[in-house]
């Protein structure tokens, strides 16, 4: 058995300490993505998702100017433009994605200089790279627990209002009308999505947080209609992409050209890409003239 | 400051800035900034293509920016835009990390592709940039009634021959025509900033749609040329004067909106702004 | 009541054995019915009882799956001039630059290419029709920051300045108040007679129309009947379209369709939650 799949797994893949932190993390990453993604599409809030995601490169790169984990300029930036989404944000789905479009803009500006600075005053010239594109095989082993905690949070505030969530999710008119403080429930989500893109963003990079955070949910949610299978179908399809990914990397260090190793992020992503497609073609046929898969979260 | 280059900067930056304002004013109008985001944003993986094999920047970045015009496009029909977008965004990037850790060049060049570099625009480059901004203000001048039709009331605009899903697509290939020009002078994630910064603030100030749309083109033309000033006197990049000055603008907008709102109903209902 | 349809004319709207399949179920079954020129006609159902999509076949943006459907005795094609439609609900922030008068100019040349080039001529129809839907007032204003009863007036005006034949209004009176919902009906019977128009508005309630109402189509389930009030809305008829008991109540000149005793009451359930 062992002999057999030697060809599959380079020599050395299990028992590369990079290897391990990077199956952890991204086994991690991916399960909050998939939880809290599922909610991202049914609410509609892709955009906003995919925006703190860059602008989290913001509070990345000033947190290199200063010298700290860039998962702490991260979260932070994150939360700020989450707010700052949430208070020039309208109801409307345009007037939210004008708000997300504002705020991604203005962090971008920042992004700029900041990573403009970092490039010409140290010696790192890696910074716009390892922000933009992440680094599994570089995480540092000591900051798993603080990702664990992170997690904790995210999934954690996602399950604890999951039913009123679900139900403002589905229809906020229907959820007000029960009672559901719909604004605070939003709020709520939005701190989670913060977190959730901050974590991934900043261990596996700002592309695959989001092709994570939104690919495996919204293939799960054109499988099913229900929610807690969809989240499971999402994590489980997004650790399969992840760890997949990861050794395709690892293998991939043989291969042509200049044997320098092909980026994580192209392998998962590609896989996340295929599998949506496949699900799509599969289920689009049968559906013919079907309306969207879940509400728009504001209709 | 006006100098041999310099001139050629702040002639391609006045074309990136009047394309930005006619393209913006019906991307905020869709509510597109999303895909505005995402096209200039994918093309990098183009660009950065287009330098592996050795070909002109251009034809990588019109090449990938297409293709995600037709992908979000296409698998839009059937599920929801914002999810194909985001797809399509993350497919292109995961190939611009790919081509990116086969190149050999330096962060500074990726860096000017993303955060643009103005001041390194040549003079032969700035013939295409004329040129395909040209057909991308052709374009919305055409489609202009159609396209405000069926962003308000797409089945009325159906019922009278609009067909809604081609005017998707012809507006994200006219975001994608924009992209192709503005990414090499202004960089991908910037000409986000032009194309939903000041028409965004645009409409605050007028509620007659030409106007606005003029309007916005005037505030990318002013907040272009500023950024370019401070850029040049302050030797920091422009990408941060342009998002800087985009978000204030915006929010100068705003603000001119609430105090509207606190002025005698009579007077606004007049002019159109408002109605108690 | 008796129609005085014109002998030389044919139906504005035929409707014939018309069936819609959707996603593998059945949205109408054999639909039937004719509408003469310039009569008032109301679509009346519970939500999800195939109104909406039948005005979708009849605009063109929904093929039947079998039947046809005629529109001035021709068959129906999409960008059709004989019809003016009143879309449900328009997607508009309140801070979009399009003032109530930019979007009834809309109606007139919104499917011509080019920008906007409007004659003297066309703009006084186009402050003529403002003013024949009393939206004078708020013609400068903001489109998206105008009440559910002044969006309506110029949807109305949108649809009726290409002067179609055949006005289709899909649940105009929604989430109207009490007031504007009286004030867009009057409106639309005044301009219909005026004009000679026929109108086919669709609406949950049909208490609203009753006072102006030439003919009613009942729409349950997929199923239709038309005629007249005193014809379609009977205990019998409904009953019968319903496929199962429903009693038809009057009570202070209102009509109310109730489930009978044996059944559950499944569309007054409906019902009460559309409002």
């Amino acid at each position: 058995m062992a002999g057999s799949l030697a060809p599959v797994f380079e020599p050395g893949f299990f028992s590369s300490s990079p290897v391990h932190v990077a199956l952890i993390v991204g086994g991690v990453v991916a399960i909050v993505s998939g939880v809290v993604g599922t909610f991202t599409v049914m609410r509609g809030q892709a955009f906003a998702g995919h925006s703190l995601a860059d602008i989290g490169t913001a509070g990345g790169s000033a947190a290199f100017l200063v010298g700290v984990s860039p998962l702490y300029g991260f979260v932070t930036m994150n939360l700020i433009a989450a707010g700052a989404m949430e208070l020039i944000g309208i109801r409307r789905p345009r007037g939210r994605d004008l708000a997300t479009g504002i705020v991604l803009g203005a962090a971008l500006g920042l992004a700029a200089l900041f990573l403009y600075l970092d490039t010409t005053h140290s010696s790192t010239t890696g910074a716009t790279i390892n922000v933009l594109f992440g680094s599994i095989f570089e995480f540092p082993s000591s900051l798993v627990p603080v990702i664990a905690t992170f997690s904790v949070v995210a999934t954690g505030i996602v399950l604890l209002s999951y039913r009123p969530l679900l139900l403002s999710s589905l229809s906020p008119d229907l959820a007000a009308a029960r009672g559901v403080p719909v604004r605070l429930v939003g709020i709520g989500y939005l701190v989670s999505l913060a977190v959730a893109v901050s974590l991934s963003a900043v261990t596996i990079g700002a592309i695959l947080s989001t092709a994570l955070l939104i690919g495996p949910a919204a293939a799960a949610l054109r499988i099913t209609k229900r929610a807690p299978l969809a989240m499971a179908i999402a994590a489980a399809a997004g650790v399969a992409a992840t760890w997949l990914g990861i050794l395709l990397a690892y293998d991939s260090y043989d291969w042509a050209p200049g044997h320098r190793g092909w980026p994580v992020s192209f392998f998962v992503v590609t896989l996340v890409f295929a599998f949506y497609l496949v699900i799509h073609m599969s289920i689009g046929r049968s559906h013919g003239h079907g309306h969207p898969s879940v509400g728009t979260g504001a209709a | 400051m006006f100098s041999g280059f310099m001139v050629t900067a702040w002639e391609a930056a006045t074309i990136v800035a009047v394309v930005a304002g006619v393209v913006g004013f019906f991307t905020v109008l869709r509510g597109s900034a999303f895909a505005a985001h995402a096209l200039p944003n994918g093309a990098f993986a183009g660009a950065a293509g287009a330098s592996l094999i050795g070909v002109n920047v251009i034809v990588g970045l019109g090449v990938f920016a297409l293709l995600g015009a037709l992908t979000i496009g296409g698998l839009g029909r059937r599920a929801r835009q914002d999810v194909a977008t985001a797809l399509a965004i993350v497919m292109m990037l995961g190939l611009g990390a790919l081509f990116l850790s086969m190149t050999t060049e330096y962060a500074p060049e990726i860096y000017s592709l993303l955060f643009g570099e103005v001041l390194g625009v040549s003079g032969s480059e700035l013939l295409p940039t004329a040129v395909i901004g040209m057909v991308c203000i052709a374009v919305v001048f055409v489609l202009y009634r159609p396209l405000l039709l069926s962003s308000i009331m797409p089945d009325a605009a159906e019922a009278r021959g609009v067909n809604g899903r081609r005017m998707d697509l012809a507006f994200l290939v006219v975001i994608a025509l924009a992209t192709t020009m503005a990414v090499p002078v202004v960089g991908s994630l910037l000409i986000f900033s032009l194309l939903i910064g000041p028409p965004a603030a645009a409409r605050s100030f007028t509620s007659k749609p030409l106007h606005a749309m003029g309007l916005s083109v005037a505030l990318a033309l002013g907040t272009v040329w500023a950024a370019v000033a401070l850029s040049f006197a302050t030797n920091l990049p422009i990408g941060f004067f342009v998002g800087a000055i985009s978000a204030c603008s915006y929010a100068a907008g705003r603000s001119w909106v609430a105090w509207r709102r606190t002025r005698p109903v009579t007077k606004i209902s007049r002019t159109g702004l408002l109605r108690a | 009541m008796e129609f005085q349809a014109d002998a030389d004319l044919p139906p504005i709207l035929t409707v014939e054995g018309v069936n819609v399949w959707l996603s593998g179920r059945q949205i109408l079954h054999d639909v039937n019915f004719r509408i003469e020129a310039g009569e008032f006609t109301g679509l009346i159902g519970s939500n999800g009882a195939g109104k909406t999509t039948l005005l979708r076949v009849i605009l063109g943006l929904e093929s039947p799956t079998s039947g046809r459907v005629l529109v001035g005795g021709r068959p129906r094609s999409p960008r059709n001039p004989l019809i003016g439609y009143v879309p449900q609900k328009i997607l508009l922030d309140p801070d979009m630059p399009l003032r109530a008068r930019d979007l009834v100019a809309l109606g007139l040349d919104g499917h011509r290419f080019g920008l906007p080039r409007r004659s003297t001529a066309q703009k006084v129809l186009i402050d003529e029709m403002i003013d024949a839907v009393d939206a004078t007032s708020f013609a400068d204003a903001r489109v998206g920051i105008l009440s559910g009863g002044e969006q309506q007036r110029v949807l109305i005006a949108h649809a009726l300045i290409s002067r179609p034949r055949l006005l289709l209004l899909d649940e105009p009176l929604a989430n109207l108040d009490i007031r504007s919902e009286q004030e867009v009906v009057e409106l639309v019977a005044r301009i219909a007679s005026e004009q000679q128009i026929a109108v086919l508005i669709s609406a949950h309630d049909m208490n609203p129309l009753l006072p102006v109402m030439d003919r009613v189509i009942y729409v349950a389930a997929g199923r239709v009947a038309s005629g007249t009030t005193e014809e379609v809305v009977t205990t019998e008829a409904l009953s019968e379209l319903y496929g199962h008991h429903v009693d038809v109540v009057q009570i202070n000149e209102r009509i109310l369709v109730v489930a009978g005793r044996e059944t559950a009451a499944h569309h007054d359930h409906s019902d009460s939650r559309a409002e």
